[in-house]
């Protein structure tokens, strides 16, 4: 439907925000009325043009993306201070927890919250754990999982997910053409890495 | 250099209407929290709705002007003046090079606008001027205002000397906006109900309508948290997070609620149990810290009528405000 209504944009539509289970659309109420003025309302308009773009979603075909993106993660204590908590709550050992995050790879499911924050998924059920009850200042390319989803977190920031690594990469450049690494729909896989590894990554990023 | 930072405020920003559009990449449209200020302010100069503008909070920052500027200030009320004289908010003025505005008193209002004729040289981000903080991008190197910095003009504004006496720091020229209309009845918002609206109890609706919610110390850019008596669902569900906007009302579990306003997250995984109307986050964009808000349950025909007339009003405004620039300058 997303892919739909960018060919075949309506006068007025401002943006669309894609979730796991929601399109919402976003729209310039003046512009609409002015270009569809058959309608009473603006809504009723916008209203129609998405049973339109809902219709014809069903038989669109979407390009199905393959585009594979390895993350280089370091998990010790130092970056993964969750790691802890973790192993005690699900009787796992740290290198068990590692394993089970390494060991599939994950989709990226919706972007959201912050610029450059992929919600991925899912990962193995033996590593769900709930939400954080207070959030904690979390820094940037820290890995976190809570429920069956697991992201990074792209800038430093308050954040309520267990953090169990940390990414050298830079996952948000606003001065790139497209400013995040990760967006909707691709496959990300982590690998682990060791502490020397990370800093010699972090030094050949530039600006970071 | 055309205006220097002397002494910064305690969040001065460059804004303009948004951002929209990218959404895709978790990066939320911003922009000034009042818009329909931001966009006066500009017109009263003659620039296009979309330039951007200077958005103050109080205690506000003290700004050189390193030539002569035509300037219009709106939005809130912090008692503005040049070089100790008072200067007319919502009208525009000249004011002369080497003189220095300065805002010494809350009067009214939350957030002030100053827009220069022209517009300011600055490279956009996404196609907007805003300053997006948590991104650290767009506006004034993705961040604050701060002292020493020095913005320059689109335009070289000299010609402006010319419409004041020698001994004049500034004259306001003879058009302004009249904004009485928009910021009526400034604690009553118009919302419509959310998607997770009736899933709220009877008594918690009713308790919605009918009482008043104080706006907490800790709101800013990003959100105002309302305090009052406390909401609840029929059931406890977990909802799966979804898109906001600017103006939903989220219900947070502790039941209390929190508006998000221009900063917010693109997503949000709490129930969205009502929306403001576009034509009433003016209103909420100046009220502060411990105002109270009515929230008053309307429908989308009306929400719509009230945006399409504060459209017209605008778009005669821009069109009075040019006729008058026009006629001075030729």
């Amino acid at each position: 439907m997303n892919e739909w209504l960018l060919q075949n944009p309506f006068a007025g539509i401002k943006d669309i925000i894609i979730a796991y289970s929601s399109l919402s659309v976003f729209y310039d109420p003046c512009t609409v009325k002015k270009n569809y003025p058959d309608f009473s309302t603006a809504y009723d308009a916008v209203k129609d043009k998405l049973n339109e773009a809902a219709g014809q979603a069903s038989n669109y075909n979407i390009e199905q993306r393959h585009e594979i993106i390895d993350i280089p993660v370091c998990y010790d204590d130092k970056f993964g201070y969750d790691l802890n908590f973790i192993a005690e709550e699900k009787q796992l050992s740290k290198q068990d927890i590692i394993h089970l995050h390494t060991s599939r790879s994950y989709k990226v499911y919706m972007v959201g919250f912050l610029p450059g924050f992929a919600y991925m998924g899912k990962v193995d059920e033996q590593l769900i754990v709930s939400r954080k009850l207070r959030p904690q200042q979390v820094i940037s390319g820290s890995v976190g999982i809570t429920g069956s989803q697991t992201a990074i977190y792209p800038t430093t920031c308050p954040g309520g997910w267990h953090i169990i690594g940390r990414t050298p990469i830079k996952l948000f450049e606003p001065a790139a053409e497209i400013p995040i690494k990760l967006t909707l729909g691709a496959q990300v896989n982590f690998y682990p890495i060791s502490e020397e590894e990370f800093n010699s990554i972090l030094e050949q990023t530039p600006n970071r | 250099m055309s205006l220097s930072i002397i002494k910064p405020g305690v969040l001065d920003t460059i804004q303009d209407n948004g951002r929209p559009g990218f959404a895709k990449w978790g990066i939320n449209p911003g922009g000034a929290m009042d818009v329909y200020a931001s966009k006066v302010a500009n017109m009263l100069v003659g620039n296009c709705a979309h330039e951007a503008v200077i958005e103050i909070h109080f205690p506000g920052p003290q700004i050189l002007f390193e030539q002569n500027a035509l300037i219009a200030i709106t939005g809130a009320d912090f008692s503005p003046t040049i070089n100790d004289e008072i200067l007319k908010p919502w009208q525009p003025v000249v004011v002369r090079r080497n003189t220095v505005l300065h805002f010494p008193k809350l009067q009214s209002g939350a957030r002030c606008y100053i827009a220069v004729h022209g517009g300011i040289c600055l490279k956009k981000w996404l196609n907007s001027y805003s300053t997006n903080l948590k991104a650290a991008a767009g506006g004034w190197f993705g961040r604050q205002l701060r002292k020493g910095d020095e913005l320059s003009f689109k335009e070289n504004t000299i010609y402006f000397a010319g419409l004041l006496n020698e001994a004049q720091n500034k004259r306001e020229l003879p058009w302004q906006a009249d904004s009485k209309k928009v910021y009526k009845h400034m604690h009553e918002i118009l919302m419509i109900p959310g998607n997770e609206w009736n899933e709220l109890t009877d008594s918690s609706k009713n308790i919605f309508l009918e009482n008043n919610f104080i706006i907490h110390p800790s709101s800013d850019r990003m959100g105002y948290q309302l305090s009052g008596d406390s909401i609840s669902l029929k059931n406890n569900f977990e909802l799966i997070s979804t898109g906001v906007s600017f103006g939903t009302v989220q219900l947070l579990p502790n039941g209390q609620m929190i508006l998000l306003m221009a900063d917010h997250q693109t997503t949000g995984g709490y129930p969205r149990i009502a929306h403001v109307i576009s034509a009433h986050l003016p209103k909420l964009a100046q009220l502060r810290q411990s105002d109270c808000i009515h929230f008053i349950m309307t429908n989308i025909e009306t929400a719509e009528k009230l945006l399409f007339e504060q459209q017209r009003d605008l778009q005669i405004l821009q069109r009075s405000c040019t006729d008058h620039l026009n006629a001075i300058v030729c």
